[in-house]
Order: C-alpha cells, then sequence, then structure tokens
C-alpha cells in the first residue's frame, strides 16, 4: 500500500516560481501522468517527490507521513522513492550489475552474494539477463534506460518516479522502454511520470495532470483531458503536441 | 594500381617527409658549423663536453641519482594520499566542517605561493633548528616533508578539478538511490575523478622527480650535489651535464608517456 499525496507545494528558484500551489494525489498502483511543455514544472516537482529539491512550502505525505519535513533523513526516504532520469545517469565505470547492486549492497547492508539471485531475477524480468556484465557505454540508449529502471527497482522502492525518461531516445528505442513502464504498471507499481508521449499517456495513465507555468491547471482521466479539455491552455498545449 | 586521388595523396605525403628532413638536417648542420666559430667555444667545450671526465664521472653520478629515485619513491605515494585527503577537505559541504574547507583552500593557497627551494630552506634548516635529536634531526625527513607539502597542494588541486569534472547528475542519481554523500562520494565521484586526472598527475610527478634535486642545498648528496663535489675536484662542469643526461633518461619517456595518455584521454573524449 503505498500512497502519495501533495498539498499546496511552492518551490521557486531564486526569483523564478516553479511550482505554486500544486496539489496532487497518487493513490496505491497509480499510474499519474504529469504533461505540459518545457518549463512548465514537471521535472521539478518529480525531483521535489523524492527530495533532490527541497520545498519551499507545504506537505509531502507518503502513506500519511510528511516526509517533507525538515532534520528527517533524506537517504531514508529517498530509498523508498525510485527515480529515473531522462539522461539515464548509469555510472560509466561500474558494468550494469555493479550499477545496480551499489545501492542495495551499501543501504540494506547485503553482500553480493546475498543479492545476487534478486538482482539477476530482475534482469531477466526486463529481459537484460545477457547484458548484465557490459559496461553503459556498450549498450544502446534503450538498454542503459532499462538497467537505470532495473537499479532504482533494486531498492525495492514504494513509488516510482520517471522523468521523461524516453526523451533522449532514438524512435525506434522508445517502445522497449515504454515497454517496460507497461509491465511495471501491470504488476501494480505506484508510479508517476513526466512525459511527453502522449498516446502512451492515453493508453495507460489512471489520471493526466496538465501543469502550466508551475500550477497543475487541469487534471483527469486520459479520456477527458485528451477527448475534452476544459481549459484553453491545455487545448492549445495538446493541439501543438498532438 | 593507385586511383589518382591515391597517387596525388601518396605524392604529397612524400613532399612534405622529404621537407621535413631536408629542414631538419639544415638546422642541425646550423648549429654544427655555427657554434664552433663563437670565440668561447674551445673553452666551453673543454668545460662542459668533457668525454673523459663524463666517462670517469657517470657511474657514481647514477649512483647518486638512486637516492633521488628513493626520495621520489617514498615521496610520491605520500603526495598522492595527502593531495587526494585536502582536495576532499576542499569539497566538504556540511557547515560544521566548514573549518576543514578553510584549512584546504588556505593550504593550496600558501603552499603553491611559495617557490619549492624556499619551502625546502625553511623546513629542512628550520625544523631540525628546534634541536631534535637523531634520527629526527634528519634533511631527509624534513627535507622529504618540503616536497611533499608543495606537492600536495598541486596535487589536491589537480584532484580537485577532477571531482568538479564529475557531471552533478551522476551525484544525483547516487543521491535518489539513497546512497550516503561519503558513499557517493568513495563510489560514484571518486573512481571517475581519479581516472581523469593520471594524466595531469604523471606531470606533477614528473616534475617532483626534478625537483628532488633541491633537497641537495640541504645536505643530502645526491646526484645534484654528487655533481657539484666532482665539478669542485675536477676544476670542470661536465658532471652537471652528466647529470642533466641522467634526468632526461627517466623524465623523456615518462613525459611521452603522460602525453600519450593525455591525447588518448582526449580522443576518447571526443
Amino acid at each position: 500500500m503505498s500512497k502519495l499525496e501533495l498539498i499546496n507545494i511552492h518551490k521557486s528558484f531564486g526569483e523564478r516560481k516553479v511550482c505554486s500551489g500544486i496539489n496532487l494525489t497518487v493513490n496505491d498502483g497509480e499510474m499519474v501522468c504529469l504533461i505540459g511543455a518545457s518549463g512548465s514544472g514537471k521535472s521539478t516537482l518529480l525531483r521535489c517527490m523524492n527530495l533532490l529539491e527541497e520545498i519551499d512550502e507545504g506537505e509531502i505525505l507518503l502513506n500519511g507521513e510528511d516526509i517533507s519535513l525538515p532534520g528527517l533523513d533524506p537517504q531514508q526516504i529517498r530509498q523508498q522513492i525510485g527515480i529515473v532520469f531522462q539522461s539515464y545517469n548509469l555510472f560509466p565505470h561500474m558494468n550494469a550489475l555493479e550499477n545496480v547492486m551499489l545501492a542495495p549492497r551499501r543501504t540494506h547492508k547485503r553482500s553480493k552474494d546475498e543479492l545476487r539471485p534478486e538482482i539477476e531475477e530482475l534482469f531477466k524480468r526486463f529481459g537484460l539477463a545477457d547484458r548484465m556484465l557490459n559496461y553503459p557505454d556498450q549498450l544502446s540508449g534503450g538498454q542503459q534506460q532499462r538497467v537505470a529502471v532495473i537499479r532504482a527497482l533494486a531498492m525495492k522502492p514504494k513509488i516510482m518516479l520517471f522523468d521523461e525518461i524516453t526523451s533522449a531516445l532514438d524512435p525506434e528505442l522508445v517502445a522497449e522502454v515504454l515497454d517496460v513502464l507497461r509491465q511495471l504498471h501491470r504488476e501494480g507499481m505506484t508510479m508517476v511520470l513526466a512525459t511527453h508521449e502522449m498516446s502512451f499517456a492515453k493508453e495507460l495513465a489512471d489520471k493526466v495532470c496538465f501543469l502550466d507555468a508551475g500550477e497543475i491547471l487541469e487534471e483527469g482521466p486520459p479520456e477527458a483531458i485528451f477527448s475534452n479539455p476544459k481549459q484553453t491552455r491545455t487545448q492549445a498545449f495538446l493541439k501543438s503536441v498532438l | 594500381m593507385l586511383t589518382i586521388r591515391q597517387a596525388h595523396a601518396k605524392r604529397v605525403k612524400q613532399r612534405s617527409i622529404t621537407i621535413a628532413v631536408i629542414s631538419t638536417i639544415a638546422a642541425i648542420a646550423l648549429v654544427y658549423f655555427l657554434v664552433p666559430l663563437a670565440p668561447g667555444w674551445p673553452a666551453v667545450k673543454k668545460s662542459f663536453f668533457n668525454a673523459e671526465i663524463f666517462i670517469k664521472t657517470f657511474p657514481t653520478l647514477l649512483d647518486a641519482f638512486m637516492l633521488d629515485v628513493m626520495i621520489f619513491l617514498w615521496c610520491a605515494p605520500l603526495i598522492a594520499i595527502l593531495g587526494l585527503i585536502i582536495a576532499l577537505c576542499r569539497d566538504v559541504r556540511s557547515p560544521a566542517l566548514y573549518p576543514l574547507r578553510l584549512f584546504g583552500a588556505i593550504y593550496t593557497d600558501v603552499l603553491r605561493g611559495i617557490p619549492v627551494v624556499l619551502i625546502v630552506y625553511l623546513i629542512g634548516f628550520g625544523v631540525p633548528g628546534l634541536g631534535l635529536s637523531r634520527p629526527w634531526n634528519s634533511p631527509y625527513i624534513w627535507g622529504s616533508l618540503a616536497l611533499i607539502l608543495t606537492y600536495s597542494a598541486y596535487v589536491a588541486e589537480i584532484f580537485r578539478s577532477g571531482i568538479e569534472s564529475v557531471h552533478s547528475s551522476q551525484r544525483a542519481a547516487a543521491e535518489s538511490l539513497g546512497l550516503s554523500p561519503s558513499d557517493t562520494m568513495r563510489f560514484v565521484v571518486l573512481p571517475q575523478a581519479i581516472r581523469r586526472v593520471v594524466p595531469a598527475n604523471m606531470n606533477m610527478f614528473i616534475a617532483l622527480q626534478k625537483d628532488v634535486a633541491l633537497l641537495s642545498f640541504i645536505g643530502p648528496v645526491e646526484v645534484l650535489r654528487q655533481a657539484g663535489v666532482y665539478k669542485s675536484l675536477y676544476a670542470n662542469f661536465t658532471p652537471y651535464v652528466a647529470a642533466a643526461v641522467i634526468f632526461l633518461i627517466i623524465t623523456i619517456p615518462a613525459t611521452r608517456f603522460a602525453d600519450h595518455l593525455m591525447s588518448k584521454q582526449q580522443r576518447e573524449r571526443s
């Protein structure tokens, strides 16, 4: 059971306001898609959710507990909320297996031998069993991104955040990464995605939120947002991307 | 059969090789014939390029150079370790550890700002002056310390530039997995940083190998001081030339190797 609630989130970088009063609820097993133009605050919002950015005001409740309170151990919280970035950010000096094992080894104090079977299982689940010993520069972009997903999953997070994870990929590699998301959704993972893949959002999202200038301008089930947007800004945005 | 383009490319290449060879020979010939025309040449030749003295002093100088190598060998690892520690001091972000950061900054500023030879004098003569007993008054210890302090300041800056060259997204990725800041540094940032600055550090260590000779000013009879002894003995400067040759035997291959690493790295990055 994992539920994430954002209540009245505010965040500025200096003078620039990036989130102004965002409210969002992500229920257990839901896939929530954040859409909007670049600079609308999607990435920042995700980075706030796992405390890579500190919020200025508001509450972030993970299963009812406010994880944004100052003084809490951010490491503990980040272990429960995984994030995957647009640029994969694999560690280039480690092979795929080492990339995945590093965090569980160090933070859960578990040995390599103990971890190995379950990590291998993860690689198998996402069709990368034969790539475990490759270094990032020997993998395609799509494979690297899948390893990045596995790396985050190895921490057994309650929630997964995805920050435009297909935006840096060549078009023919997007599908394999989206398949991973589909699989996770089927398995009941609670997820929040910032994405430009509108057809994917339409197909799978439980809820779509349109962000504009740091606010959620409109939210609802994908059918409503995509076929019958109420706000003119949403209409304009969808028209420009569809 | 060569195509027209290949034949042309071959001609152009051959021509540039020919020109390079001819101009090099001309330059050497010019030096070879012009320098002896200088009025002082016979005297210089006798006092700097005396074959007999060269042969007589070379083996002992080579022995003395082994001392330089020894000093280098015990200084180099200590410099690498201390340099890394100072670089890490300069990277700490927690406010409680600000004094470490300040210390790192002052350390590198001060020690890079003073000529090496001055540090060697100050520490090499100053510390034993405290009246320490043997073996703690040895110029080997304090001379080495002077080199270690100076070079670790430079090496620290090289490490720091390496640490800063690792993209912030790597730190973000590590932290987002729940790794602690020290684990992030140890397993993610440092391995990448150290690899990147190997060529730059090689150049520092080549410079160190030469600067070991500065210890001759405070006592140890290493190659430079031994050459000085022979100079006085034979009233001839050839031993200095011999010492220079000995340094070159080590430093030229090392420099070439560092350059090779550097250009290899540049190729990989582009």
